[in-house]
This record gives C-alpha cells, sequence and structure tokens, in this order.
C-alpha cells in the first residue's frame, strides 16, 4: 500500500491561525486543503513536509458570497462539487462551474478545492511518478534532480499546468486573494502564475490564497473545454477558457486561455483581440481559433500525442467559442434512420 | 452430459458468494491479519539489463524494526517457470536482472513502512548492460543476450507448421490479400493488487494465503523453489479480486514472504503496490502480424498463411503456449482448408507478457477479422453474409486437425445482425451519416462494424505432462440434508464456487444453498488445474455432475429399499427422494442421505474430469485442442468525430454460443465483461515503455475505460447444447472479449473510411488518417514492415480440414453412459 | 508522535491511538479492522476505497483522520441494517452487479449517496454518478441495472 510519511499535523481554525503556523514552521510546512494533489505526490515523496497545516477547519475560507452584480468571493475552501452546482455560479459562469465540474472524479471533487485547483501542481508524466521510478531513470529537476526529461538540454522545467479553473480564472479576469505574514493582497489571477514547471506559483510559500473573486457577470458569456482521455480522473491535456463580454451582437471584449499546454495557463492574445469588434460568426469563430492555436506549444510529457494536442487547440476554441455564440456545439447524435 | 427439464440450470439465480461480496465480509489475501504477523517488501531492479556484481544488506538488516532480510543467496539456487520449458526465473535475481521491477532482496519488518525504509537501505551494485527495449532491438543485438536459451539469441521460441498445400490454394485463388498488423500490449489490472501470506510453523510445515487463480501450480512450483517435501506445503487460495490471467504464475512475493516466514517465525504478508502489479505484468503480448489469406469470388476463404512475433518480455512464463496461441485457435471459426502458421516469441528487457484473457488469440483475431472485412469490400459483398457463409461445419476436424463440436455461430451473426438493423444501417453509415452537422464545420460520422470469433472451452493438456484429472471434487453428504464439495477450482469472480454448487443441487434436487464450496485448499481439495483457459465450468463442472450422480446412485439405492420401489422411479427433487407418482411418500432429503449412510457408510464420493485425449498426432498438436469452442458474433456501432477523432461507442451487440447458460446471469456477465475489456484493449489500454521503464504505471496514467466510455451492451444467449460440456454448457469468459476489438476498427472504417491496422485506436491514429484521406492518400495507419526473420522450416502434415470426428474418442475416467 | 481520535464510523463512536499520517484508509482496516473498505491505488486514481462523510463520497486514502472528527463516517459493513440489507446490496446481489467483489463496496456506497440525493436518476445520471469507481469485471452493466433495480424498489417501499 502507498503510505503518507510522516508529518505533524496542524488545523488552524482561522487564517490568521494557519499565517501564523506557516511562519511558525517555515520550510518544514506546507499547506493542505482536499488533499487531493498533495497526498498522492506525498506519498510518491516529490514533498516530504515535516508539517502540513491543514485548512480544512477554517469556516472563513468557505462558501460563495456575492452577487451576479458586485462579482462573487469564492473560499477558496469550497470544494469544486460545491462550486460546480452552485447556482449562481451556474448561471453566470458557466465556464467555471462547467470545469469545477469537470476536475477529476466525483469523489475527488467532493474533497478537493478551488484554492487546491488553482495552486494544483504543475504535472508531468517523468516526474508523477514513485520515487523508486523516478529513481531508475535519474530523477528530473523538478524533484531531486539536475535536469528536464523532456527536454534535456532545457534550462528550465516544461511541467504543464493542470488545473481545469485556472485557465477559467484568467479568462474571466478574476482575482486571487492572498494572506500573508505581511497582510493581505490581492492579485488578478493571471498574475498568480508563472512559466516555469517548479516555480509555477507567483505565491509566496507563506502566503495563503484564501479567495477566489469574480468579477461583476456583465453579461459575460463564458466557456471551458477539456481535453482528456475518459471523461473521468484524466486531468486536462488541453484546456480551453473563454470569457467574452457582447455589446448587443458584436464582441465588445474577449479572452481566451489556454490550459495545460505550458506551465501555466496561457493567453491567445491575437485570437482575443481578433475577435473585439467583430459578431460572432462562424469565420470569425475560425479566424480567432485559427490565432489561438499558435501559442499553444505542448511538449510530450502527458497523456496523448503533443501534435494531436496542439491541433485540437484551434477545433476547441472553436468550439468554446461557438458555444458562447449560442451555435451549435456538438449536436446530439440522431439517428437518421427511421 | 444432458438433460432435458432443469430446476437450477437455466435459472438467473444469484451467486452463492454474492452475499459476502456486498456486506464486506469476503476476505481477500489483503484483509488477513495474523498474529505477530510481519510485513513484507520486494525490492525491485532500477535497471532493465544488467548484472548484479554486489548486493549489501547490512543496513538494512541494522534498521529498527527489520526481522529479516533476504537475497537470492538466501534461496537454493533453482530456476523455475510455469511452463516446464522455460525454467527461467528466479523469485530473487542473483546474477543479473533483465527487467526493472525484477526482484532482488525482500525484507521483513514490523510494519510496511520499515519494510520499505530498510529495502531503500539494501546497496546493490550494479554492471549495465545494453537494454533491448523492442522486438527489433532483440533481434538485432544476438551479442546481447537477455537468456542462454530459447531457439536462438534472444528467440524465446520459434514454430512453424504447415497444414496442407497452402502455396497452391493461395495461387488458385480469386483474390489474395497480404496484410499486417500490429497490436500493442496491454495488461490485466485487477482491482486487487496480489498479496500473499505466508507461515512458516513451528513444525516445518508451510502454509501460503495467496490470490492466485493457480494454488496447484503455485502449491507445486513451491515445494521445487524452496526445496520443502510438497506433503509439508499447503497453498490456500483467498478470493480472487480479478484475474484475468494475472494471477496465474508462482510470483515472487509469495516465494519471498515464504522464506522471510521460515527465517524470521512469523507470518508475512507482502502486499504489492500498484506498479508492482504493472511489473508482475504476464499480460497481452505486444504482437506484430502479417497475415495472406486466398480468397474466391464468393468470399470462400481458399488457404490461409499468418506469421506472428510476440515481444515476450524479460521471461517465459506462458509465453511459449502464448505462441502456439497466436496461430492454432484461428481455424476454428471459419472453413479454412489449408492452413500455415509460423510464431516467433522474442526476449526483451520490459515485463514478462502472459496469459491475458483470451490468450494469444485476440491478436490474430484482431488481424483476420480486419482482413476479412477489407477483403468482402474488394469482393463486393456484406462482410456479415460473407462471415455466415464460411462458418466452420460442427462436428469436424479443423485444417490443423482440432475437433470442433457444436458451432452456433451462424445463429449468432443473424442474431446481431438483427438486432443491430445491420442491413438498414451500413449501407446508409457507408454514405456517410452525419450526425451534429449544421453546416458549421462540425462532423460526426456513424459507423457500424462486425466481426466473430471461437474461443476454447478449456486447454486439452496440462501444463505438465501427466495422465490424471483435470479437476476432481469430492462429494461429500451430510445428515442435515447438506452437502460439502472439495475442489481445487479458485473462484476470481467469474462464479466458479457457484457453479459447484448449481450442478450438485441440479442431480439431487436440493438448493444451491444447501451446498457447501469448501475453497480451494491443496491440503484438503482435489487439484483442479486452475482458473485459466475457460476450463472451469467445463471441467469442475463434470467432474461435480460426476461425482453428484455417484452420490445420488448410492442415496437411490437406499431410498429405494425403504420404499421397496426400483431405482428407476425415483426422483430428486424439492428437497426429496421418492416415486413422482406417489410423492406424498417421499423421503426428505436429510433422510435420504441417513438411509444412504446407513447402507453404505459414509456418503463421500469423488467426480474426476479429464478432456477427451484429441490432439493432433503431430509435434504442437498438443495446444488447441479443447473439448468444445464456443463461438461470438459482435456488432458495433459508433460515432467518430471528424475534426477531434474522437470515437464514442453508442450500442455494441453480442450474440455468444455458450452451448448452454447454467446460470445466464453469470454468463451475461462474463460477456459484458469481455467486451468491456476488450473496448479497453482496442481504445486505450497500452502497457508501453520509454527510457528502458513503464511509461504509465497506475491507474491513472494506463487508461481503464469509466462508466462514461462503456456503451450499452445487447447481450443474446444462444444455446446449442454440446455433447461435451456440463449439461451442455460451454465457456464465456474470453471469447466474447475477441470479436469487439476488430468489429471497432471496422465500424470505424465504415464511418471515415480510415483503417487503423494497429492497436489501440487512439483519436491521433484516427485523425492521422483523416489527413491523409483528405490528401487522397491511402488512409491507412499502421505497420508498414515486418522483421528479418528466418522461421524454422515448416512441421508439414495433411489437412485435416472437413473431416468428421474421430468415431471414438478417449474419455479419461468418465462413467459408462447409465 | 501518535494522536488520540474520536471517529464516527456507521453510527458508533470510536477511539483511536494513530500516527497523524495515517489516511483513513489505513486506520479504518488496520486500526478498527473494517477491511470491507478495499484499496486499489491509494493515490485517488480508482474509487475503490471510497467511504462515505456525511452522506458524500470520499476516497478514504486521501482523507486525514484528525480531519474527520464528529464527522459521520460510513462504510460497507454499515449499509446493512437490523438484520436487513441495503436495497443496493440485495439488488447487486440479485443481479450479479458484483463478480469479483473487490471495487464493490466503494460502488456501493457510491450508489448509495447518489440514491438519497436522487432518489429515481436516469441511467445517464447513475453513469455519472459512478465514474469515480473502476471494475474491471462487469462492464458496469449489472452494476447500473442493480443501481436501477433498487431505486425503483425504494422508490416503491417510500411510496
Amino acid at each position: 500500500m502507498m503510505r503518507l510519511p510522516p508529518f505533524t499535523y496542524v488545523a488552524p481554525r482561522t487564517v490568521r491561525d494557519a499565517v501564523a503556523a506557516l511562519r511558525e514552521h517555515g520550510a518544514d510546512a506546507m499547506l493542505v486543503a482536499g488533499g487531493t494533489d498533495l497526498y498522492p505526490n506525498m506519498k510518491r515523496r516529490q514533498f516530504e513536509p515535516k508539517v502540513l497545516v491543514g485548512l480544512g477547519g477554517v469556516a472563513e475560507m468557505r462558501g460563495v458570497r456575492g452577487s451576479a452584480r458586485d462579482g462573487f468571493t469564492i473560499g477558496a475552501g469550497t470544494t469544486l462539487s460545491a462550486l460546480a452546482r452552485h447556482p449562481d455560479i451556474v448561471r453566470h459562469y458557466p465556464g467555471l462551474a462547467t470545469a469545477a465540474g469537470l476536475v477529476s472524479s466525483p469523489q475527488l471533487r467532493n474533497m478537493g478545492t478551488i484554492g487546491g485547483n488553482l495552486c494544483v501542481d504543475t504535472r508531468c508524466n517523468y516526474y508523477n511518478q514513485s520515487f523508486a521510478w523516478r529513481k531508475a531513470i535519474g530523477f528530473c529537476m523538478k524533484k531531486d534532480g539536475e535536469i528536464c526529461l523532456v527536454a534535456p538540454g532545457s534550462p528550465r522545467c516544461w511541467a504543464v499546468s493542470s488545473s481545469d479553473v485556472a485557465p477559467v480564472a484568467w479568462s474571466l479576469g478574476a482575482k486571487v486573494r492572498l494572506v500573508g505574514p505581511a497582510g493581505e493582497r490581492v492579485i488578478p489571477a493571471e498574475a498568480l502564475y508563472r512559466d516555469d514547471g517548479i516555480q509555477y506559483l507567483a505565491k509566496q510559500p507563506n502566503e495563503i490564497l484564501t479567495a477566489l473573486l469574480l468579477p461583476p457577470a456583465d453579461g459575460r458569456r463564458s466557456a471551458y473545454m477539456k481535453l482528456r482521455r475518459r471523461g473521468s480522473f484524466d486531468f486536462p491535456v488541453l484546456g480551453v477558457a473563454v470569457s467574452v463580454r457582447m455589446d448587443g451582437e458584436t464582441v465588445r471584449e474577449a479572452r481566451i486561455v489556454l490550459g495545460a499546454v505550458a506551465s501555466q495557463p496561457r493567453e491567445a492574445t491575437k485570437a482575443s483581440a481578433a475577435l473585439v469588434g467583430r459578431q460572432l460568426t462562424p469565420e470569425a469563430i475560425d479566424a480567432a481559433a485559427e490565432a489561438a492555436a499558435g501559442p499553444s506549444k505542448p511538449l510530450d510529457n502527458t497523456d496523448f500525442t503533443h501534435p494531436y494536442r496542439k491541433k485540437m487547440t484551434r477545433v476547441f476554441v472553436a468550439r468554446a467559442l461557438r458555444r458562447i455564440a449560442g451555435l451549435p456545439v456538438s449536436g446530439r447524435v440522431e439517428e437518421e434512420l427511421a | 452430459m444432458t438433460k432435458d427439464r432443469f430446476t437450477i440450470v437455466g435459472r438467473p439465480l444469484p451467486k452463492i458468494d454474492a452475499w459476502g461480496k456486498v456486506t464486506g465480509d469476503t476476505k481477500y489475501a489483503d484483509d488477513l491479519v495474523l498474529p505477530r504477523m510481519a510485513y513484507g517488501k520486494l525490492l525491485r531492479s532500477a535497471h532493465a539489463h544488467a548484472r548484479i556484481t554486489a548486493i549489501d544488506t547490512t543496513r538494512a538488516r541494522a534498521l529498527a524494526g527489520v526481522y529479516g532480510v533476504i537475497t537470492g543467496a538466501d534461496l537454493p539456487r533453482v530456476k523455475f517457470g510455469i511452463l516446464p520449458v522455460s525454467q527461467d526465473e528466479e523469485a530473487l535475481c542473483v546474477d543479473k536482472v533483465r527487467m526493472v521491477g525484477d526482484a532482488i532482496a525482500a525484507v521483513a519488518a514490523v510494519d510496511e513502512e520499515t519494510a520499505e525504509r530498510a529495502c531503500e537501505l539494501i546497496d546493490v551494485t550494479y554492471e549495465p548492460l545494453p537494454s533491448l527495449m523492442s522486438m527489433e532491438d532483440a533481434l538485432a543485438h544476438p551479442e546481447v543476450r537477455i537468456h542462454e536459451y530459447g531457439d536462438g539469441p534472444n528467440v524465446h521460441k520459434n514454430v512453424s507448421l504447415q497444414f496442407g498445400d497452402v502455396d497452391a490454394a493461395l495461387a488458385a485463388s480469386h483474390l489474395v490479400r497480404e496484410d499486417v498488423f500490429y497490436f500493442e500490449g496491454n495488461t490485466h489490472l485487477p482491482m486487487e493488487q496480489h498479496a500473499a501470506v505466508a507461515q512458516w510453523a513451528a513444525d516445518g510445515r508451510l502454509t501460503l494465503w495467496s490470490s492466485t487463480q493457480t494454488p496447484h501450480y503455485v502449491h507445486r512450483l513451491l515445494t521445487k523453489i524452496l526445496d520443502v517435501p510438497g506433503a509439508h506445503v499447503r497453498v490456500i487460495a483467498t478470493p480472487v479480486g480479478g484475474g484475468f490471467g494475472g494471477k496465474l504464475d508462482p510470483f515472487a512475493h509469495e516465494i519471498a514472504a515464504c522464506q522471510l516466514s521460515k527465517l524470521t517465525g512469523r507470518p508475512v504478508k507482502i502486499a504489492l503496490t500498484r506498479e508492482e502489479v504493472f511489473y508482475v505484468h504476464r499480460g497481452r503480448h505486444p504482437v506484430l502480424m502479417w497475415i495472406k489469406t486466398g480468397f474466391t469470388n464468393d468470399g470462400d476463404i481458399t488457404g490461409c498463411h499468418l506469421k506472428t512475433w510476440l515481444d515476450g518480455g524479460a521471461y517465459g512464463s506462458y509465453g511459449v503456449a502464448s505462441t502456439f496461441y497466436t496461430g492454432v485457435i484461428n481455424p476454428v471459426t471459419y472453413k479454412i482448408p489449408v492452413y500455415k502458421f509460423e510464431g516467433a516469441r522474442v526476449f526483451t528487457n520490459k515485463p514478462p507478457c502472459g496469459p491475458k484473457r483470451g490468450h494469444g488469440t485476440p491478436q490474430p483475431r484482431f488481424a483476420l477479422e480486419c482482413q476479412l472485412d477489407k477483403a468482402a469490400e474488394q469482393l463486393g459483398l456484406d462482410p456479415a453474409d460473407m462471415r455466415r457463409r464460411i462458418v466452420a461445419d460442427p462436428f469436424t476436424k479443423t485444417a490443423n486437425h482440432l475437433t470442433v463440436t457444436t458451432i452456433g455461430l451462424g445463429e449468432c451473426i443473424d442474431k446481431v445482425v438483427e438486432a443491430s438493423q445491420w442491413r438498414a444501417k451500413r449501407p446508409a453509415f457507408a454514405k456517410g451519416v452525419v450526425v451534429g452537422d449544421r453546416g458549421l464545420g462540425e462532423r460526426r460520422r456513424k459507423g457500424i462494424g462486425i466481426a466473430c470469433s471461437a474461443y476454447m472451452t478449456g486447454a486439452g493438456t496440462a501444463i505438465y505432462w501427466n495422465n490424471m484429472p483435470h479437476s476432481g471434487v469430492v462429494l461429500r453428504a451430510d445428515r442435515s440434508g447438506g452437502v460439502a464439495i472439495l475442489c481445487g477450482a479458485t473462484d476470481i469472480g467469474q462464479g466458479s464456487d457457484s457453479i459447484l454448487a448449481y450442478l450438485p443441487a441440479e442431480v439431487l434436487g436440493i438448493e444451491p444453498k444447501d451446498v457447501h464450496v469448501h475453497p480451494a485448499d491443496t491440503s484438503l481439495t482435489p487439484v483442479d488445474l486452475g482458473s485459466y483457459s475457460s476450463r472451469v465450468t467445463l471441467m469442475c463442472g463434470m467432474a461435480a455432475i460426476q461425482a453428484a450422480t455417484r452420490l445420488r446412485r448410492a442415496i437411490a439405492e437406499a431410498v429405494a429399499k425403504k420404499l421397496e420401489i426400483s431405482v428407476d422411479r425415483l426422483a430428486f427433487r424439492d428437497r426429496k427422494v421418492g416415486d413422482p407418482d406417489d410423492w406424498e411418500k417421499a423421503v426428505p432429503f436429510a433422510q435420504a442421505v441417513e438411509l444412504g449412510e446407513a447402507m453404505h457408510g459414509v456418503l463421500a464420493f469423488p467426480g474426476a474430469y479429464a478432456p477427451p485425449k484429441r490432439a493432433g498426432k503431430y509435434k504442437g498438436g498438443g495446444v488447441g485442442p479443447s473439448p468444445c469452442y464456443s463461438y461470438s458474433a459482435c456488432v458495433v456501432e459508433l460515432t467518430v468525430d471528424e475534426e477531434t477523432a474522437e470515437i464514442h461507442l453508442d450500442d455494441v451487440w453480442i450474440a455468444h454460443d455458450i452451448g448452454r447458460a447454467l446460470n445466464p446471469l453469470l454468463v451475461e456477465g462474463q460477456v459484458e465483461g469481455s467486451i468491456y475489456m476488450g473496448i479497453g484493449e482496442a481504445l486505450m489500454e497500452a502497457q508501453v515503455f520509454r527510457h528502458d521503464l513503464h511509461k504509465a504505471p497506475s491507474l491513472l496514467d494506463y487508461k481503464s475505460p469509466t462508466t462514461l466510455e462503456t456503451p450499452p451492451i445487447h447481450t443474446i444467449l444462444v444455446e446449442t447444447d454440446d455433447p461435451e460440456g456440463p449439461f451442455g454448457a460451454k465457456e464465456a469468459g474470453q471469447g466474447p472479449l475477441l470479436p469487439v476489438i476488430p468489429a471497432i476498427a471496422n465500424a470505424i472504417y465504415n464511418a471515415v473510411g480510415v483503417r487503423v491496422d494497429e492497436i489501440p485506436i487512439t483519436p491521433d491514429k484516427v485523425l492521422k488518417g483523416l489527413d491523409l484521406k483528405r490528401q487522397g492518400k491511402s488512409a491507412r495507419i499502421g505497420p508498414e514492415r515486418i522483421p528479418l526473420f528466418k522461421f524454422k522450416e515448416p512441421l508439414v502434415v495433411e489437412s485435416a480440414f472437413g473431416q468428421p470426428l474421430d468415431a471414438i474418442a478417449v474419455r479419461p475416467f468418465a462413467d459408462a453412459q447409465s | 508522535m501518535k494522536i488520540r481520535l474520536e471517529l464516527t464510523v456507521n453510527e458508533e463512536t470510536r477511539e483511536v491511538l494513530v500516527a497523524p499520517h495515517k489516511t483513513l484508509l489505513e486506520v479504518l482496516r488496520e486500526d478498527l479492522g473494517l477491511t470491507g473498505t478495499k484499496h486499489g491505488c491509494e493515490l485517488g486514481e480508482c474509487g475503490t476505497c471510497t467511504v462515505l462523510v456525511d452522506g458524500a463520497p470520499v476516497l478514504s486514502c486521501l482523507a486525514l483522520p484528525a480531519e474527520l472528527q464528529g464527522r459521520a463516517i460510513a462504510t460497507v459493513e454499515g449499509m446493512a441494517g437490523g438484520g436487513q440489507l441495503h436495497p443496493l446490496q440485495q439488488a447487486f446481489a440479485e443481479l450479479g452487479a458484483a463478480q469479483c467483489g473487490y471495487c464493490t463496496p466503494g460502488v456501493l456506497l457510491t450508489a448509495q449517496s447518489l440514491l438519497s440525493e436522487r432518489p429515481t436518476p436516469t441511467r445517464e445520471e447513475i453513469r455519472e454518478a459512478l465514474a469515480g469507481n473502476l471494475c474491471r469485471c462487469t462492464g458496469y452493466t449489472k452494476i447500473l441495472d442493480a443501481v436501477e433495480l433498487a431505486s425503483l424498489r425504494m422508490a416503491e417501499v417510500a411510496r
């Protein structure tokens, strides 16, 4: 049986206590919420913290507050299943509800939190392996080793951002609240991420992501599409988040953000810009989709071949935009034989 | 044995072990805890191919909580293997490791964590050798030898058989097709990770509880490996949490647990992690296939020549049998007048392949059924009609001298064709039924495909040569009216324990609940060879019927005397024995047992079964014969997204010739499970390697279909009442896996015109095919070349095609028909 | 160092003394002797070890008992009550939904949670709810059938 390495467990009841616990234990400590990302990694010895600061008992970090007019504050400890079925989120931020509802499996979503998924460790099929496996291959730079096994000449780690909700948060223009010893700061979701497989978060280790702040809904339309082998369990190997605000029939603002094609979510800025001021016609959508494929540069370190993932970027962006445009995306399979 | 009217047989009864399984009461191997039990772990090789120059266990032994550490030096220096011809394994490697995951040392400690830490403290010095990770590499580097034995450098087995003049037949054909196919390896993935508990008691006797499909072979081999008298070794098979062929060999963890128990004087449990299960493997061989078949204009097969190359991995396991199975079962399905088969198994530095559900036959079945589809298209024939036309004749011999009894394949084809609306759908889909297309560039196309198969109901010969029964039972009647049945068969979820209750209950007129089925225990239960090759229901079933019939006769004699009527008048039903015309006087079964016991003494009767002796009289003729063969026809309807090439299965129809469904619920369960496993193999499962290592040794990365990928499965059972089976029954657990894979491939072609001659059929491959098609090129994805490899000179034997079966078959242990 | 915890499992409060890094799976099986909860990967990749916490299916291999004091933990051993099998258990047995039986406890509990939230689910909803439970034996067909049958029977009793 795979088992956890030993640690001391600290269960603060408030954010303030959690920050204090982190400060007290310094580099020995790690944060855990649902545990669905950290515990498997700990069992494979990617992490062996001496102290775990569990956020499960921090009531102030749970729940969804706000309104469509003013925006919502989602406590980072809110479970993914709670978020996926929250009526206001489903109605006003469908892309976010969709993404939360597509994370892993039903059981995982009952445990995993929105904060955990925003901060989910980058993944690579040379890294997400047992200690013995990694030792046999000679370890990689993300943990215990020197080189990147995906791109051996590379000075950096290419582990893949594998969050479903991160590209959506980015596309919505959402912000995150970080609380640390120096107090609280609110930064745009996109500022949370760095394009590095190891240091993939701009968050300080002693900071706690306490909430996701959604902007006012304000006629925003959003969608998320996920590529993976199976309809359950699997991480995204391509995620497409689109968010659009309309002036009547014309696009006022558009953001297309790709997930799982780099070490951080990647915004397809040219594609987004190409939509602004235009109507969401099939032609405009195709042009944007074509442009969106540019920033998609997957490497061979996840499921599916990377050329396939790259090719699917265009298709998935087009489909996500069609969904937003109210155009049929995947017509139901109809029996055409009477 | 046949019978006309049944009370138990044919009813959808719950399995007798269902109650324990739904309440959590069933104790699997890892659920066992014994007093003072220690926990073991294996240290496994980090190298794919290396010489071991030193092993230092000093630091591990010094760790607090460690009870004992062993290496290969602590075991008798004897190599073993499940087949007598492939004795090439060591429980703990001594001189050399041949794959990442080979076991080198084992630790017993106070708990699993301590054992694991101790393993990390064992210092092994390796001298790396070049690793051979593909068949091409292994054949190209004869100077690097994985094993010193075999039919050539890195060639484990080289076989060549010819039945009749194939070249002449092909030359006279209207159409000859030559195709190359590849079937990637995949693994069983039972949900239960292997586990074993060993207790070497103070009296020198050893007991091993293990999640094994074959306690008898483990018993035999432990005797050899540990050099202990077999009489002092007891193997108890715990309920197996999924087998599929993955728990059919003796394994390092079982042997290490025994030796550690001897060393520490404690019971020792070793439970594998999921990753270790991928290294234990013994799963589906990757097979490259070349197949050349001749056809007449009407679609008849004139002759067939098949070559297979199997990537065997690091050890022999069942590989010699696997090699034969890639060739010898093919002729059972269709009329193939002349046949030639050449096969080779190559050693590579990967976990050894072996018997996975369908053992060696799904790969050539995929090749043959896809080729038939291509031929049908060229000949302008409907693929279902063409198959229907060439179904083999019942009660005849095949070209390679296999005796076939009942064949329900024609009816199976008719049933799936009708149920699936094949005749309407196929032409319509081929024209291009586009769904979800509203002029927006999104195109999904429907496709439908068919394929058929046959599979044996138990191997006709044992793994080691002997003249003893393949299956035995002892049936003992109790004065309470209960009956106990002892049999060495293991229930791996297929329901064999339930069959062992149903059949005596049927014969004796009692309820299955009245039958106590004792689990396999080599000290108590008569030998059954194990749960493999779809043999259990037939062989144990026949033995159980024989024992029950003998018991019934003894009881009948006593009851007849008491009632003062002739034995022939007696009926056994509703837990009573009596004259149907005077049923008020019928004796309750418990009382009948007492009468019997008073007359005969203890009422304990053996039953034994061995298959009819029908092996072809040529070297190699021992692989392939079976008492009877099951048949299946399968139609798959699916949708392919032309932009993403994602494949969505809409429906699967399968008709299976089961001979007789002893319990239709269990048969359907086996059929549905087979379809599921076939779908996984066809679309996503793959045991693949990179840089000497398994690429995906986890349940996340090795893709097993979930509820969302599994379509509705429509099962139709066809009964042919086979004279060889218990009350006419044939197998269900493996055959139905075979046709779904080519049926999917054929349906994809029907949908989008892309031929993927390579398993698994993944979206990226189909998309590549669609791109080729758009460029006006041949839309085929698959292997292009075959290895430069010299097969043996064939053993040439006359074809026995179409001959009637032998007038007299030797049936060892059978009672004279009464 | 071990910690003392009070866990409520199948409506019984049990006191355990365990190391903080022991998962609920380990504590159930190894400290409380409730081996009905099985395990297939211990990494959250198969659903075999599913138990219910306050009625919701979670994976015991990734749950820390320290977080679960005062919560209602339910395992397969608690499904039957008063000598009566739960209708799901009855249906699974009758329809052959348990073959090797190893994934069965996790599937049963996940289905129990579904039926308590949604007493008459569609087949598609059952599929979705069980998408986190791998089974290698059944092809899920008999499992879906059994959940439907149990749902029907429970609805009839409720009526």
